[in-house]
């Protein structure tokens, strides 16, 4: 069962991807273009209903001792603020202003976008890997 | 690109997606709905317990589009071609997001929403940061 959501949960949050056009990295760039004058706020819109939707879960996650179909619920937020989270975030960000893809719409586009997301999906997997071997516990 | 009212209606819809995917996996699964944490795990030289789950996470991210183009127009996908940029766009969203522990999914939408400072913070630096790029590629480079 867990697998079975797990594959849905999935297919829902492409969807959401598409439906909402963040998919495409020209609409995306459209919103970071904060001061080019013609500014597409629809990143904002997709960020207002995913979050609010996510913060009744969290709600709800609250009130209960387990997850529906077993394991544990997350542990609570660390709350460390620290160089590689900042660092992490701001790598993160260059890479972003720079082609307009994260990692969600990169593989959600891995069959319907072509040569470019290919390129970048196969460039973002070396560097995580790369630096999965750097942080080799 | 264009935006009009269609676009917001849209976009939110989409969003709602996105949270009611991303509640689903918390609620059901106790899981994060953080791409990158999802993908990063998987190519970590030991995989994690709940593998399998991952993999059908990312399946069904992947497959959505494609059945979504079988039934409706294809989205369009504009993008850059080119591959300095891409290359480096990749590995930077990759180094990224996972030193950072997390991306537009994981600090955006799952850490915001339950208030953690660190994905605030993490959400606003790599929010300003791309931002700053931007207006620099477009309009002081380019411009």
């Amino acid at each position: 069962m867990r697998k079975l959501i797990a594959l849905l949960a999935g297919l829902v949050f492409g969807l959401g991807l598409v439906v909402s056009d963040m998919i495409n990295p020209a609409r995306v760039l459209g919103f970071l273009d904060l001061f080019g004058g013609a500014w597409d706020p629809t990143l904002a819109f997709v960020m207002i209903g995913a979050v609010l939707v996510m913060a009744i879960a969290w709600l709800i996650a609250g009130t209960k001792q387990a997850p529906v179909f077993g394991g544990d619920m997350p542990g609570a937020a660390s709350s460390v603020i620290d160089g590689k989270l900042i660092g992490g975030a701001a790598v993160f960000g260059l890479g972003w202003g720079l082609v307009g893809l994260c990692p969600g719409p990169a593989l959600a586009g891995l069959l319907v976008g072509g040569v470019p997301v290919l390129v970048f999906i196969a460039a973002m997997i070396f560097g995580m890997g790369a630096l999965n071997l750097v942080n080799r516990p | 690109m264009n935006f009009d009212l269609t676009n917001a209606l849209f976009g939110l819809a989409g969003g709602i997606l996105i949270g009611l995917s991303a509640a689903l996996l918390l609620l059901a699964n106790g899981r994060i709905a953080g791409i990158s944490g999802i993908a990063g795990s998987l190519i970590a030289l030991k995989l994690p317990a709940a593998w399998a789950e991952s993999l059908l996470f990312l399946a069904g991210l992947v497959a959505a589009p494609a059945l979504y183009a079988l039934v409706m127009a294809p989205p369009a996908i504009t993008i850059t071609g080119s591959l300095p940029l891409l290359i480096a766009g990749g590995v930077l969203v990759g180094i990224g997001s996972c030193l950072g522990s997390g991306c537009t999914s994981g600090h955006g939408v799952c850490g915001m929403s339950r208030l953690s400072k660190r994905s605030i913070l993490a959400t606003l630096t790599f929010m300003a940061v791309a931002i700053i790029v931007v207006t620099v590629s477009r309009h002081l480079i380019a411009g």
